[in-house]
């Protein structure tokens, strides 16, 4: 609580040059997706306040910060999962290849199949492992019946799960183990061949060595993938992360290079942060 | 946080156990109390024994007379004492079938409109008047199906189905009125509210992660309900259309007054015919003979065994669905 005290030392310009010193932009690809002065609330509830960054290709971005902080809350307004959200309103920009997601010619359906997300808990649906990797395949008509086993393949061998239940695809998804069926949601995910790859905690839910396994994973897929983490875990975040931004009470404190952020952070809030003073 | 003082408490401080016996243990009333308690609750499923004894016992006459085929012989005649009760088992299931048939996909709709897509202010007043159409009671359905409903059938829904389906057997002959059609239809009505209202607490028990992995795929909310939320609750729904079922097969008085009471089995929808429940209420104040008795009490018997079976079915798949256990294809 000690730190409620110390919010006054950055006020929202203050906030957008410190932002923009951790990393210098010739640090940076050119972002996939950018946040502009981005603002959200729950009804009355100002959940998000003037969000600004940048996430950059081909790279793992972390959102880490204590619970209610907005770090979720943003995540899911990246692929307008608030759109059912009943009292949920914005102000500000997202904007995917420089074209608004929330733009009168955005198709929600075609941006959330340019969007993958992967949830807290394994969420499988009670298919079986095939049908579950096939679904959005499927549903988006993106590749013809026979491309079809070829695809569910891909997908789970980017998900690194294709040795674990090559023999058994007919078999339900929902008797995985914990682990099995989290990397069957990034499979579900891949199969749509998303542009970003957002992951809400996908390893809050598992043991230590299933958490490996994902993070594992993450490092391989980011050759091909864009991915947005939020964690809670800042081990996780230090370890996967090439990017960590850090939410403070609906704020982005802090967003820059991992390595930098942990090591040299440039906010008090930040550092008291990860060196676990409060949170 | 200032530290509490629990080593204060002394050493030989009495356990939980021991405290709760000593809250409830010796007080007489609470005897008494938990006596009385525990024999009426013992007491509703050794009524359901107790009546299926007297149903037995009065079964018994009829049961050695006739044997296994009284429920596929036909004849049902009072003077000749020769009793079969296949027309009213066929008639039972027929309107109930027809019921379901209408009900359903009615039921189905208001359930899946009420969680998935309906405003929420709108979700309380259309699920209370929905419920509120189970507790009208049967006979004045029954009053209804004969002043409203028949008429109505008669004007502006027998001609074009005679016209469009009339060479199929099941719309054939002439339309008495009184009939297996209007029977079903009147049964589909009583039963939507049920089959509807533990459609949408399945639905409801479907957990929103499943909804959110469908959209976050790409799913429009119409195919995330399809191809998510139903398959989930599979189960579950099947469940409520079983329980609906088992309320068609034991209505009364309602299908008593449209269906018709002819001991007769006709494909036809626009013939009259019987059901067993209705058999029962009509003909019971009639049976003057000892085995005319009997053979009324077999058929409650078979009525009331055919709807236990059909509810301990339903209320099963509805149970495995509530406590989460439908996940997977082994689910039916």
């Amino acid at each position: 609580m000690k730190l409620a005290s110390d919010s006054r030392t950055v006020g929202p310009s203050d906030r957008a040059a410190q932002v923009s010193q951790t990393v210098r932009p010739s640090d940076r690809p050119t972002p996939v997706l950018e946040s502009r002065a981005y603002n959200f609330w729950y009804g009355t509830n100002h959940a998000l306040h003037d969000i600004s960054m940048g996430i950059p290709r081909r790279a793992i971005t972390a959102l880490i910060g204590p619970s209610g902080c907005g770090k979720t809350t943003f995540l899911r307004s990246i692929n307008r999962m608030h759109d059912l959200t009943p009292g949920a309103r914005h102000t500000g920009e997202i904007l995917l290849d420089g074209a608004s997601i929330f733009g009168p010619g955005t198709d929600v359906v075609t941006l959330r199949r340019r969007i993958g997300m992967v949830f807290q808990r394994p969420n499988p649906f009670p298919k079986s492992v095939y049908d579950n990797v096939a679904y959005g395949p499927r549903l988006n008509a993106l590749a013809h019946a026979r491309e079809l086993p070829d695809r569910v393949e891909r997908a789970l061998r980017q998900a690194a799960l294709w040795e674990e239940v090559a023999d058994r695809l007919r078999e339900p998804g929902t008797a995985l183990s914990g682990g099995q069926q989290q990397r069957l949601c990034i499979a579900r995910a891949l199969a749509n061949e998303p542009e970003l790859l957002l992951m809400d905690e996908p390893c809050s839910a598992l043991d230590p060595i299933a958490t490996q396994r994902i993070e594992e994973l993450l490092v391989e897929l980011k050759k091909s993938y864009t991915i947005v983490i939020v964690t809670h875990n800042m081990q996780q975040a230090a370890r996967v992360s090439d990017y960590t931004g850090f939410f403070y009470v609906g704020n982005l404190v802090e967003f820059g290079v991992t390595q930098q952020l942990f090591t040299r952070p440039s906010d008090e809030r930040t550092e008291a942060y990860i060196t676990g003073r409060f949170g | 946080m200032s530290s509490f003082p629990i080593e204060g408490v002394p050493p030989g401080r009495p356990s939980a156990e021991t405290r709760w016996r000593s809250l409830v243990g010796n007080d007489r009333s609470d005897r008494v109390y938990r006596n009385v308690l525990t024999g009426l609750a013992l007491a509703l499923p050794a009524l359901i024994l107790i009546i299926l004894g007297v149903l037995f016992m009065g079964a018994l006459p009829a049961l050695k007379r006739f044997g296994p085929s009284f429920i596929w012989t036909s004849t049902w005649d009072p003077v000749a004492e020769v009793y079969g009760a296949a027309p009213m088992i066929f008639g039972t299931l027929a309107s109930s079938f027809l019921a379901l048939l209408i009900a359903v996909p009615l039921a189905l709709s208001v359930a899946i409109f009420l969680t998935e897509f309906s405003p929420r202010w709108l979700r309380q007043p259309v699920g209370f008047v929905i419920e509120l159409l189970a507790a009208i009671p049967s006979v004045v359905y029954g009053t209804w199906g004969i002043f409203v409903l028949i008429p109505f059938l008669r004007a502006h829904v027998v001609p074009p189905l005679k016209a469009v389906l009339g060479w199929t057997p099941f719309f054939h002959g002439v339309f008495y009125g009184n009939s297996l059609l209007a029977g079903g239809i009147i049964l589909a009505i009583m039963i939507v509210p049920y089959i509807a209202a533990v459609s949408r607490e399945v639905l409801l028990a479907v957990p929103g992660s499943q909804r959110e992995a469908a959209l976050a795929m790409g799913a429009t909310r119409w195919e995330a309900v399809r191809s998510a939320v139903l398959p989930y609750g599979r189960a579950g729904l099947i469940g409520a259309v079983i329980l609906g079922l088992g309320r068609a097969l034991g209505e009364t008085m309602a299908v008593t007054m449209v269906i018709g009471n002819r001991h007769d089995i006709g494909v036809s929808v626009f013939q009259p015919a019987y059901t067993m429940a209705a058999a029962i209420a009509n003909e019971f104040s009639e049976a003057t003979t000892h085995l005319y008795l009997s053979a009324l009490f077999e058929v409650g018997l078979i009525l009331f065994v055919l709807t236990v079976v059909v509810n301990a079915i339903a209320r099963i798949l509805i149970w495995r669905v509530a406590r989460g256990q439908a996940v997977g294809s082994q689910a039916l």
